[in-house]
C-alpha cells in the first residue's frame, strides 16, 4: 500500500505538461483591429481545422438547432444552439448566469429533454435510446459530487459497472485502477464519503464517472466547491488524466481562467443560450467575435493569453552566455556585443548562473566567481506570464533551463511580445 | 374473608405467584409481543403505502397527515368498542387500532427520511442510469433508514404500552395480568404486568436500535475528514 501511495505522490508532483492543444493555438493579436467588426452569424462557428492545427477529429457530440423552453419561463433557456464537439477534446461551456450552460449539458444525457432540435452522440440521436442505457455510457460529475453517503468509496465507484453486470474481479480490478488514475490513496476505498475531504470526494466523483470507461464525460462546475489551491491541482490532474484517457469532455464553468486553462474549445453563451463564440482559448482572447465576448473575457485578455503559452513556444536565442573554459576575455567580448553587465556562465552546457562584469577577472576562473543567486531562469514548460514576471523582476537576463540544467537560451520581453503577434495556428 | 384479605398486608410482589402462575405470565408476555409485532408490522406496511402516495403526489401529503393524526386522537377504548361489533373480541379487533396509532409517526418519519435524501444524490443516481426502482431500493431507502428506524422505535415503544388496554376486549397480553390485579385489588399481577411491559418495550427498542445500527454502518462513523 505504501509503495502505491509513494508512486502516486511522485506522479502528482511531476510537472504537468499542458496538452499541446493548449498552446499551439496562435492567433494574431487582435487588439483594436477586430474590436469594431460587426458580429456576424456566419462567423459564429470558425472552421474546425483550427481546433487542433492539423487534423479534423471525428465529431463525438453534435447539437443541432437545440432549444429548451421551460414551462412558465418567459424566455427560452437555450435558443437554437448548434455545437460540434470533437472526439477526445475538452469543450468548456461558459457564460453569465442564465445562459443555459448547465441546461445544455444536462440535455446531452437527457436529465433535461430539449424542446426542439437534435442531439447526436457518435451519430446516434440520444432520444432514440433508452435513457438508463444512454446514461451508463456518459460519465457525469457535478459540483456537489453527489456521492452516495451510505456506500463506501469502492462501492460508489462500482455503481455503473455493477449495473452493467461486470464480474466481481473485474470490478475490483477496475476500482484499483481508477483509484490510481485519479490519485486516491487505496486505504480510502473502504471509507465512507463523509470521511473524505472535498478534494478527495471530487476525485472519487471523477473515478465513479469514469468507472465503466464511458467515451463521454460531462462535468458541471466540477471544481466549484473546492478551495482555489485544490482547484488548480484538480485542474492540472484533469489535464493529465485527459492526456491518458482521451475522453470527450464537456465541462461547465463560470470561471474564465479555468476555461482558458483546460479547454480545447470554449463555447461562450449569452443569456437565453445564444452562442456568441465557439473558439479555441487563444482565439477567443485574440479575436473576440463581438463586444460581449470582449467584455466577458476581460480587459486583460492579452495578459491572459500569456498564460496559454509556454516558453517552449518561443524561438528563444542564445543571448549573452559564455562557456567557463572560454575565459574572461571572451566573456567581456560577449558582454560588449550584447551591451549588458551580466553574462551567463555554462560548464559543459550546464547553466551555472549570472556573473556581473565587475567580477570577471583575467586571473580568476569563471567557474569560481560570485554569481547572482537565485539565478533568473525559467523552464521550457513555464507559462509566458511566469516568464514575464521573472524577466521584469530580475536585473540579469533570464535563462531558459532545459532538462538536467542544460542551458537552452535567453527569453526576453521582446520575444514574448512578438509571439503574441504571430498568426493563429502557427 | 374479604375483609380479612383487605386488611392483610398486600405486598407489591408475592414471589410465589411467579411460580404458581408462570404459564399465565409466559403466555401473556408472548401474546403481548405478538400483538405488538402484528400491530407495528401492519402499521409499517400501511405507512409504506401511504408514504409512497404522499411522496409521489405532493398534494396528498397534507390529507394523509390529517387522516393519520385524526386516527391518533381517537381514544383507544372507543376504537376497540367501535370494532367489536364487526370483528368480535378477536385479535384483529385489538391489532387494527394499535396499527392505526403507529401510522402518524411512521408516515411522518418515512416521508421525512425520503425527503432528506439530497437532490444531488438523486441526480447522481439518475445520471448514472439507475432505473427508478433501483434508485428507491439502493439509494433512497437506505438513506431514509435512520429516519425510519427512529420512527419504528417510537411506534414500537408506544404500542407496547397501548397493547395493555386491549385487555378490556380479552386480548392485551400483559394487560390481562394488570386488569386481573386491578379487579382483585391484588398488587402482584399488576406489578408483574407493568414491569414486564416496560422491560419488553426497552428490549424491543434496544433490538431495533441494534438492527438499525447494523443496517446503517455509514451513519455510525464519526465525521473525521482528514
Amino acid at each position: 500500500m505504501a509503495s502505491i501511495f509513494t508512486r502516486e505522490k511522485g506522479r502528482r508532483r511531476r510537472r504537468v505538461e499542458p496538452s499541446p492543444c493548449l498552446h499551439v493555438f496562435c492567433s494574431c493579436l487582435a487588439d483594436d483591429r477586430f474590436r469594431d467588426i460587426a458580429y456576424d452569424v456566419g462567423a459564429r462557428l470558425p472552421s474546425l481545422d483550427r481546433t487542433k492545427g492539423t487534423t479534423i477529429g471525428a465529431i463525438a457530440i453534435k447539437l443541432q438547432d437545440v432549444s429548451k423552453q421551460f414551462e412558465g419561463a418567459a424566455t427560452p433557456a437555450v435558443t437554437s444552439l448548434d455545437l460540434d464537439i470533437e472526439e477526445g477534446s475538452i469543450v468548456v461551456l461558459i457564460g453569465p448566469s442564465g445562459c443555459g450552460k448547465t441546461t445544455t449539458l444536462r440535455m446531452i444525457n437527457r436529465l433535461i429533454e430539449p424542446t426542439s432540435g437534435r442531439i447526436d452522440i457518435n451519430g446516434e440521436d440520444v432520444t432514440q435510446r433508452p435513457v438508463a442505457e444512454l446514461r451508463r455510457e456518459i460519465g457525469y460529475v457535478i459540483q456537489q459530487v453527489g456521492l452516495f453517503p451510505h456506500q463506501t468509496i469502492a462501492a460508489n465507484i462500482a455503481t455503473v459497472p455493477k449495473m452493467l453486470g461486470w464480474e466481481k474481479q473485474r470490478i475490483s480490478d477496475r476500482i484499483e485502477e481508477l483509484a490510481n488514475l485519479v490519485g486516491l490513496e487505496p486505504s480510502l476505498l473502504d471509507r465512507y464519503p463523509d470521511e473524505l475531504s472535498g478534494g478527495q470526494q471530487q476525485r472519487v466523483g471523477v473515478a465513479r464517472a469514469l468507472a465503466a470507461d464511458p467515451p463521454v464525460l460531462l462535468m458541471d462546475e466540477p471544481f466549484g466547491a473546492v478551495d482555489p489551491i485544490v482547484r488548480i491541482r484538480l485542474q492540472d490532474e484533469l489535464l493529465e488524466l485527459q492526456a491518458r484517457v482521451g475522453k470527450t469532455i464537456v465541462l461547465v464553468t463560470h470561471d474564465i481562467d479555468e476555461a482558458l486553462k483546460i479547454a480545447d474549445r470554449i463555447a461562450l453563451l449569452n443569456v437565453g443560450g445564444i452562442l456568441e463564440q465557439y473558439s479555441p482559448p487563444d482565439e477567443l482572447l485574440a479575436e473576440p467575435a463581438n463586444r460581449f465576448v470582449e467584455e466577458f473575457v476581460g480587459e486583460d485578455r492579452s495578459v491572459k493569453r500569456l498564460q496559454l503559452r509556454t516558453v517552449a513556444d518561443l524561438p528563444f536565442n542564445r543571448g549573452p552566455v559564455v562557456a567557463a573554459t572560454d575565459g574572461a576575455a571572451a566573456a567581456r567580448n560577449i558582454m560588449e556585443e550584447y551591451a549588458t553587465e551580466w553574462i551567463g556562465v555554462t560548464s559543459d552546457d550546464v547553466f551555472l548562473g549570472w556573473v556581473h562584469a565587475d567580477d570577471v577577472q583575467d586571473n580568476v576562473s569563471l567557474e569560481s566567481v560570485p554569481r547572482s543567486v537565485p539565478a533568473a531562469q525559467v523552464q521550457p514548460g513555464s507559462t509566458l506570464r511566469n516568464a514575464m514576471q521573472i524577466i521584469m523582476t530580475s536585473h540579469t537576463s533570464t535563462a531558459v533551463i532545459e532538462d538536467e540544467g542544460r542551458f537552452g537560451g535567453i527569453v526576453t520581453l521582446e520575444l514574448i511580445r512578438a509571439s503574441l503577434e504571430a498568426e493563429p495556428g502557427q | 374473608m374479604n375483609a380479612v384479605f383487605a386488611q392483610a398486608p398486600n405486598p407489591i410482589v408475592r414471589w410465589e405467584y411467579f411460580i404458581d402462575e408462570w404459564d399465565q405470565i409466559q403466555s401473556a408476555l408472548l401474546e403481548h409481543l405478538e400483538l405488538t409485532v402484528y400491530a407495528v408490522g401492519l402499521g409499517l406496511i400501511a405507512s409504506a403505502g401511504l408514504s409512497a402516495i404522499a411522496l409521489r403526489y405532493r398534494w396528498a401529503l397534507a390529507p394523509i397527515n390529517g387522516f393519520t393524526a385524526f386516527l391518533y386522537t381517537i381514544p383507544s377504548v372507543a376504537l376497540f368498542g367501535i370494532l367489536v361489533p364487526y370483528f368480535g373480541l378477536s385479535r384483529l379487533t385489538a391489532v387494527l387500532p394499535l396499527a392505526a396509532y403507529t401510522l402518524l409517526i411512521l408516515v411522518t418519519n418515512i416521508v421525512a427520511g425520503f425527503n432528506a435524501v439530497s437532490p444531488e444524490v438523486r441526480e447522481a443516481a439518475d445520471s448514472m442510469g439507475m432505473t427508478p426502482t433501483r434508485k428507491v431500493l439502493q439509494v433512497e431507502l437506505p438513506l431514509a433508514m435512520p429516519y425510519i428506524i427512529a420512527g419504528l422505535r417510537v411506534a414500537v415503544v408506544s404500542t407496547v404500552g397501548i397493547v395493555t388496554v386491549a385487555a378490556i376486549i380479552g386480548q392485551g397480553g400483559l394487560g390481562r395480568l394488570i386488569l386481573d390485579g386491578l379487579r382483585r385489588a391484588f398488587w402482584t399481577p399488576m406489578t408483574i404486568g407493568a414491569v414486564l411491559s416496560i422491560l419488553l418495550a426497552l428490549a424491543l427498542d434496544g433490538l431495533i436500535l441494534g438492527v438499525g445500527r447494523w443496517l446503517t454502518p455509514w451513519a455510525q462513523r464519526a465525521r473525521r475528514a482528514p
